[in-house]
């Protein structure tokens, strides 16, 4: 059995029913944890060693977040610039973070769709997510594709529930798969 | 009474229009006591009708340079005496030995009696503190090259006086009796080794007191907060350092020296410093007034070309002297210059060394009457050259060769950028926290028991009334950046506000309010930076009320700093109405609506009156 760490960040999380979907959808999940960054650094300062201390002891990471931007918010910028520390994450003998699994789950305002090259956004998401899947792989991690709650702001309440429960299956998977491949499609669990 | 009141008005006149002129015309305040002495004296206006009026008064006002030395020795810690004393002892020394030998010497070439010549030279090497630490000061000098070797070689003269009075018997060609004037007394019936034991005994009780007996006494008398006590036991420590220093012979201004090195690191050295510097400043103006009254210009008259041959004499070959040294010492021109030319003059001491030296018959009643004259001129005639020198050499000197004066480091212990007045329970927690992070204050605080705890955990607070004026400078608010008051007293905080304004503009003043009215005071006077002591800490309680309600932590952080900024921006607007008390709570009610309507926002879930940030309600709609 693996242990999961979500690292969510989200400014406004009292505003954003599809984050509070997905956090209820999993967080009675035995092994998985929730960090509510925004909840723990509402004045951005990350505590280092605690994060690191922490980080250590899972095995799945996922960076849970809002897509702003057509990028994470300040704050998951923040914890990213400030624990993946050189020395410890990456660089001579920076290899505590070696073999762990990690990715995006990602809600978007805008449909899945929009993100093609030939939506009106005109790169794909795993485009817009080079910047965090070069950062796990520099730390030595395997990057996993993308989970994506699309269209949040036109999705019913149904769709909204079957999304939720589709990212619980994917975290049992994780946590309970006897391997897992780094280059399963994120459409897998569908 | 009357003859006093006059006397006294007298004086006090003559100073006050002749120093603040002398001043003015660039001659220093030295000059301007010298001229009004000599204006008064008896051969202008003649207010002071005898020379033994003036020597009276010389000799009393000469507890001035008593105190003078005091509070040069407060600024003076004993380890950076004890790096001088290299300085001490080779450039004092020198100086003394040859400048008396030559004038000894050329003294027996003339012609002159060898016990004469030898007690002569013996005085004249002397130089005077009085008024060299003072134009030092006044021009601010004391901590340069030039100031630090001054006040080496006036050191060694002071220890001088000490040998050189016990030397002056032996010369005496008659074995009289003497007349055991007040002085020094209970010596003069001791065995050798009893005058020597007497002497250490005296020097020992001088530091011991200073170590364990000054501090608590005057940590005791600060309790009663009576003003006036402290001051006097200032002068107490004075007075009584230089009756004991006079009871065993040795010179008053170099016990009250000592004890002043020792008290150099006492929280009580700023306080100290402000409180006797008035009486130094007023004794030694007197002192200086008191030269010039005693300056014998009938006898000039008669005797000028003597005199003044005498005069120059001494000022060149005490100037030659220090030049040479200065030279070993590898001083700059300029510097050596005013170094010798500083030192040239001969030292108030020797008018005692002349007493005595009549008293014991070596002199004569006119030897004496001369030298007083020289010793009097040479006191008015350096000043006037160093004015000559710093006007017009120095600056042809300094165009041409390098420029060192730069090196100069004008450094006072305790000149810290940062003044932080009062050290209660606000003023220590910003403190520690500035010293956390490198930045070390002078700190002044006005309880000592507080102090008393303060220096045991590592502060050095000082003792004193942040609020007045004098302390204020002493503890260096011309240089420093930064005063924090976190006094817990509105009126004091309010009065030291002005005080700032008035004379140190540059001065960032950083201000601890109680409440808004004190805020709107201050306001009002200008002040830029106030600190409302409890707006920050019930916000903060406040945030955490709303955290434990259930509010997002970082929501809560966000409203926290708009009520803040909210109610600062607000306390600008409501200041202009707080004369009128209607219209202040009209106004008053408006703001709180204002600030509640833009909160509630956030409350109802809207938060659209000024904040749309991550609000997806609106691409919803579309």
């Amino acid at each position: 059995m693996r242990k999961i760490l979500i690292l969510f960040a989200h400014p406004k999380y009292e505003h954003s029913d599809a984050n509070k979907a997905l956090i209820s959808a999993v967080q009675d999940l035995h092994q998985v944890q929730i960090r509510d960054l925004y909840e723990l650094y509402p004045d951005f300062n990350v505590n280092i060693q605690e994060e690191q201390e922490l980080l250590f002891e899972f095995d799945v990471i996922i960076w849970q977040h809002p897509l702003y931007w057509y990028s994470c918010p300040p704050l998951l910028k923040q914890w990213i610039d400030l624990v993946l520390e050189f020395g410890w994450a990456y660089g001579p003998g920076g290899n505590y973070l070696n073999g762990k699994f990690i990715f995006n789950a990602i809600t978007s305002g805008g449909s899945p769709e929009l993100y093609s090259h030939d939506g009106k956004n005109r790169y794909t998401l795993e485009d817009y997510l080079r910047p965090f899947e070069q950062t796990a792989l520099l730390c030595g991690m395997k990057y996993l594709p993308y989970f994506q709650l699309g269209g949040t702001h036109k999705m019913s309440e149904i769709d909204l529930a079957q999304k939720a429960d589709e990212y619980r299956q994917r975290l049992i998977h994780l946590r309970d798969a006897e391997s897992i491949s780094s280059v399963f499609p994120h459409q897998t669990l569908k | 009474m009357d003859g006093f009141l006059i006397n006294a008005i007298v004086y006090i006149l003559a100073a006050v229009i002749f120093v603040p002129f002398a001043k003015r015309i660039g001659l220093g305040s030295i000059l301007g006591y010298l001229i009004a002495g000599i204006v008064i004296g008896p051969f202008v206006l003649g207010f002071i009708s005898n020379k033994g009026e003036g020597h009276d008064i010389m000799h009393n006002a000469e507890f001035g340079v008593v105190m003078m030395l005091f509070l040069i020795g407060l600024e003076l810690e004993p380890k950076n005496l004890w790096k001088m004393k290299n300085l001490i002892i080779s450039v004092g020394l020198t100086q003394v030995l040859i400048t008396a030998a030559l004038i000894t010497s050329i003294g027996i070439f003339l012609g002159i009696d060898w016990r004469i010549a030898l007690a002569t030279g013996l005085s004249m090497s002397l130089s005077s503190t009085a008024i060299v630490l003072q134009s030092l000061k006044e021009k601010n000098e004391l901590g340069s090259t030039t100031g630090k070797m001054s006040f080496g070689v006036l050191l060694m003269q002071d220890i001088a006086v000490i040998p050189i009075l016990a030397f002056l018997p032996l010369l005496a060609i008659t074995a009289i009796d003497l007349p055991t004037t007040g002085g020094y007394g209970i010596l003069e019936n001791q065995p050798n080794w009893a005058q020597t034991l007497m002497i250490f005994g005296a020097i020992g009780l001088v530091i011991l007191l200073g170590r364990f007996g000054f501090g608590p006494l005057l940590g005791w008398v600060s309790k009663t907060k009576l003003r006036e006590l402290f001051t006097a036991s200032a002068l107490l420590i004075v007075f009584g350092i230089a009756f004991l220093m006079n009871l065993v012979g040795l010179s008053p201004a170099l016990g009250t020296f000592l004890a002043g090195v020792i008290l150099a690191n006492s929280p009580y050295k700023h306080a100290l410093e402000s409180d006797l510097d008035p009486f130094k400043g007023l004794l030694l103006g007197l002192f200086f007034m008191a030269v010039g009254a005693t300056i014998n210009f009938t006898l000039i008259w008669h005797e000028a070309y003597g005199i003044l041959s005498l005069t120059l004499g001494v000022i060149i070959l005490k100037t030659l002297v220090l030049l040479v040294i200065g030279k070993f010492k590898k001083l700059n021109l300029p510097d050596n210059l005013s170094f010798a030319i500083g030192l040239s003059q001969v030292s108030e001491f020797s008018f005692v060394t002349y007493a005595f030296a009549l008293q014991l018959g070596v002199f004569s009643q006119s030897n004496s009457d001369m030298l007083m004259a020289v010793t009097a001129l040479t006191m008015t005639i350096t000043p006037l050259l160093l004015v000559l020198l710093d006007q017009f050499i120095i600056p042809k000197l300094t165009s041409t060769s390098t420029n060192k004066k730069t090196e100069i480091d004008p450094k006072i212990p305790d000149q810290n950028k940062v003044i932080l007045i009062g050290f209660g329970h606000f003023g220590s927690t910003l403190g520690r926290f500035m010293r956390a992070n490198g930045v070390e204050a002078t700190i002044l605080d006005s309880d000592p028991d507080q102090i008393d705890f303060l220096r045991k955990m590592g502060f050095n607070v000082y003792f004193g009334d942040g609020t007045r004026l004098d302390l204020l400078h002493a503890a260096g608010a011309e240089q420093a950046k930064i005063l924090i008051s976190a006094i817990d007293n509105t009126e004091h905080s309010l009065k030291l506000v002005q005080l700032c304004k008035e004379h140190f503009p540059k001065l960032e003043v950083m201000i601890r309010a109680k409440n808004r009215y004190d805020a709107f005071e201050m306001m009002e006077m200008g002040v830029k930076n106030i600190y409302r002591e409890h707006l920050d800490t019930s916000i903060r309680m406040g945030e955490d009320v709303l955290k434990k309600l259930g509010f997002r932590a970082y929501t809560v952080h966000r409203l926290a700093k708009q009520f803040r900024d909210y109610d600062e921006e607000a306390l600008k607007v409501l200041v202009k109405f707080k004369g009128n008390k209607d219209e202040y709570i009209s106004k008053v009610k408006k703001q709180i609506e204002l600030q509640e309507t833009l909160l509630s926002g956030e409350l109802m879930r809207k938060f659209s009156m000024n904040d749309h940030v991550w609000d997806s309600d609106a691409m919803k709609e579309e």
